[in-house]
């Protein structure tokens, strides 16, 4: 019986001995965190995709917490919504933001590209890039190997089994912005995602000269500037053969769309 | 016999066209001479469209110290500068001539007279190297001036001779020294000079009995001091800088440094040519040996052609495209690469267009690795190949750094023996670029 009540003793002083030094360490060592972080941390979608440019989910949140004012931090899975969210529990008022969405530019679908060559190396794009220009004989269109499709967390964009180039479901899409750093190309381009999904953008990055390009595509940017005399909103800039148009003033009038004669510029409604 | 001690495979030779001399290639219309087909960055051109040129007149000149110069290879008129489509399929900068006679500056020696005697000063020598653009002519194309100038407060006691010519196929190498053995030894004595060593060593594989033996007597007849031959045992990829020291001398190049921490200084047998034409003759590096060589090839040979003349125009002279061709490659089939047109100038580095036939040019399938560890038996740096790989198609770049990817000679042994057809080298190479850019970056953070 003895035994038993001093083990019982012995184990029960040790115990509380070692809770108080714990107890005294842990005050001692106490890192002060905000609770609002892991507030603002629950309210985020924990896609963890870096599209926001930090670290991961609670990074963001830690920035939010510790930022003057919400500008220039945006989750873009969450959108909107999730920042409106964190806003109010954080007791600061959020920036709108315009949602934007990935767009592929590159039209140049196996009719209007035609393959000159088989690659049979690796099957990603980077390794195909680094190796060679490409299937066709433009060195700046897609090369159909998927890496997008590989990196995408949000199985938003897909290769399309017929034109060969990758295609971005709009409803999936948050535009975390993996895919454009995936494509070694740089095809893919975060735009705004425009009332009703109606968007105009130059789904082209040939910066050959118009008559090479043709060559290699029919659907390219010959860089012939008839968009840019058009366009009544100086939305359009032309560099190196190449168009670009401007979400932030494109009024979405349409005119260059009717004007282009390649069809490069494209019209989603 | 000596050769290197890790690794190394031993692919079919198929040195087809060993015994075809060197014919000349006649002028074709245009020539696009590329201007930055070489290690460094790109040559400035100096030249304008309309403006007649003559045979080894400067169009463009070295940008910077690891640049090289450029110059025209025909007589003629410049047509235009734009850009041209090199072996990668991608446009860079060229100039194209159209051809107009044969007119030479009167500076060059055209006559075959060999001329021994230098009495140049090493600086002048490299001075003169350095006005002719030569680039290594093995395939890497670094700028030979560049080389031969030795880090301060280092000094080598030894200049090797790189005439191994391991990559199967190809022969432009063993037909220069068959038919130019003894303006190649001016031409190593003369390097000898500039670099300051006294010793030179020739490593030839004992598949060249001929050359050995041709060299062998004519250092003898000629009394050329210094110069050594040594015969090597054959295996791939001998022809590696590092693994042509360990050869020939047994040292062997700590991981990360140059040749020149163990006093070496290796140069290939076509540039020791190259130096020789342009120190003792005044000739800048216009022409090169290039090899038409492939089983179906019905005339396989050696060609000495203008630097800026198509491929395809080459490729027509040999006889045109076989019918049975699956894949066009430029170079040899290890270190070689594929081109989708042949429509694509000679560059200074061209060393042969291979015709590989359909049945033998397709990958087969890819399987999962089996972990045999051939690759990591055949890798000639003694790296482990698989991880690499493995490591690079999960983006681990810091721990592909630490297993000392730098290192790796793009020799693609790993790929070559790997039973199960994966790709390592293409990953790996992707891997070694990632990596090298990181390290750069962060070496001009430091900085």
């Amino acid at each position: 019986m003895n035994v038993l009540i001093i083990s019982i003793l012995a184990l029960s002083a040790t115990g509380a001995v070692s809770a108080t030094i714990l107890f005294l360490t842990a005050k001692k060592f106490q890192v002060y965190e905000d609770p609002r972080i892991d507030a603002a941390a629950a309210a985020l979608p924990s896609a963890n995709c870096g599209g926001c440019g930090f670290a991961g989910c609670r990074a963001f949140a830690t920035a939010c917490v510790e930022a003057d004012s919400m500008e220039g931090l945006l989750c873009p899975v969450g959108g909107t919504e999730v920042m409106k969210n964190i806003a109010s529990i954080l007791g600061k008022t959020a920036i709108e933001a315009e949602p934007t969405v990935a767009v592929v530019r590159c039209a140049g679908s196996c009719d209007k590209r035609a393959r000159n060559n088989h690659y049979d190396g690796a099957k990603t794009c980077a390794i195909a890039a680094q190796l060679y220009g490409g299937e066709t004989g433009c060195v700046f269109g897609c090369l159909g190997f998927g890496d997008c499709e590989r990196i995408c967390d949000f199985g938003a964009i897909g290769l399309n089994p017929e034109t060969l180039l990758p295609e971005v479901d709009e409803s999936k899409c948050t535009s975390c912005g993996k895919c454009v750093k995936s494509c070694p190309k740089m095809l893919i381009e975060l735009r705004k995602k425009g009332v009703d999904s109606h968007r105009i953008f130059v789904s082209c990055r040939n910066k050959d000269k118009g008559a090479i390009a043709r060559k290699a595509c029919s659907a390219t940017c010959i860089g012939c500037s008839k968009c840019l005399k058009v366009c009544a909103y100086q939305a359009i800039t032309i560099e190196n053969n190449l168009a670009f148009i401007d979400d932030k003033k494109c009024q979405l009038c349409g005119s260059c769309v009717a004007e282009c004669p390649t069809g490069a510029i494209i019209n989603k409604e | 016999m000596k050769t290197f001690k890790i690794g190394g495979i031993h692919p079919e030779e198929n040195k087809l066209s060993a015994g075809k001399q060197i014919v000349d290639i006649p002028l074709p219309k245009q020539v696009i001479i590329p201007l930055a087909a070489y290690i460094g960055a790109p040559a400035a051109p100096i030249v304008a469209k309309g403006d007649k040129v003559k045979v080894g007149q400067l169009v463009g000149k070295a940008n910077g110290f690891v640049s090289t110069n450029v110059h025209s290879s025909v007589s003629g008129t410049v047509a235009k500068i734009e850009d041209a489509m090199d072996a990668s399929g991608y446009r860079r900068s060229s100039v194209f001539i159209d051809t107009e006679g044969d007119e030479w500056l009167e500076t060059i020696d055209r006559t075959p007279d060999i001329k021994r005697d230098c009495a140049l000063s090493p600086e002048e020598i490299i001075a003169k190297i350095c006005d002719a653009g030569i680039v290594g002519l093995g395939g890497a194309t670094f700028p030979a001036h560049v080389k031969m100038t030795l880090p301060k407060g280092k000094k080598a006691d030894l200049l090797i001779i790189n005439a191994v010519e391991c990559e199967p196929y190809l022969t432009c190498d063993h037909r220069l020294m068959l038919e130019h053995s003894e303006e190649i030894l001016v031409g190593i004595t003369v390097s000898m000079k500039a670099i300051g060593v006294k010793r030179a060593v020739i490593g030839i594989e004992n598949n060249k009995p001929d050359a050995i033996s041709l060299f062998n007597n004519q250092i003898q007849k000629l009394s050329f001091k210094g110069i050594e031959v040594c015969p090597l045992k054959v295996k791939y990829p001998q022809g590696g800088e590092k693994q042509l020291i360990e050869a020939v001398t047994g040292r062997r190049v700590p991981s990360g440094a140059l040749p020149i921490e163990v006093g070496a200084v290796v140069q290939n047998v076509g540039t020791s040519f190259a130096v020789y034409e342009a120190v003792q003759k005044d000739k800048p590096l216009i022409e090169r040996i290039v090899t038409v060589t492939g089983k179906s090839v019905s005339s396989a040979g050696n060609y000495r052609v203008r630097i800026g003349v198509t491929l395809l125009d080459v490729v027509n002279f040999a006889g045109g495209i076989p019918e049975d061709t699956g894949k066009y490659v430029a170079g040899g089939p290890m270190m070689g690469r594929a081109v989708a047109n042949l429509e694509i100038p000679t560059a200074k580095g061209s060393a042969g267009v291979l015709f590989i036939r359909e049945g033998e040019a397709a990958h087969r399938e890819m399987h999962n690795c089996i972990r045999c560890a051939r690759c990591v038996k055949v890798c000639p740096m003694g790296l482990e190949p698989y991880l690499l790989m493995s490591l690079s198609e999960n983006s681990l770049w810091e721990r592909m750094e630490s297993e000392r990817t730098m290192d790796c000679i793009e020799c693609g042994c790993c790929s070559y023996i790997c039973p199960a057809n994966r790709t390592l080298l293409d990953y790996i190479r992707f891997g070694k670029s990632t990596v090298g850019n990181i390290i750069r970056n962060r070496n001009a953070k430091k900085n």
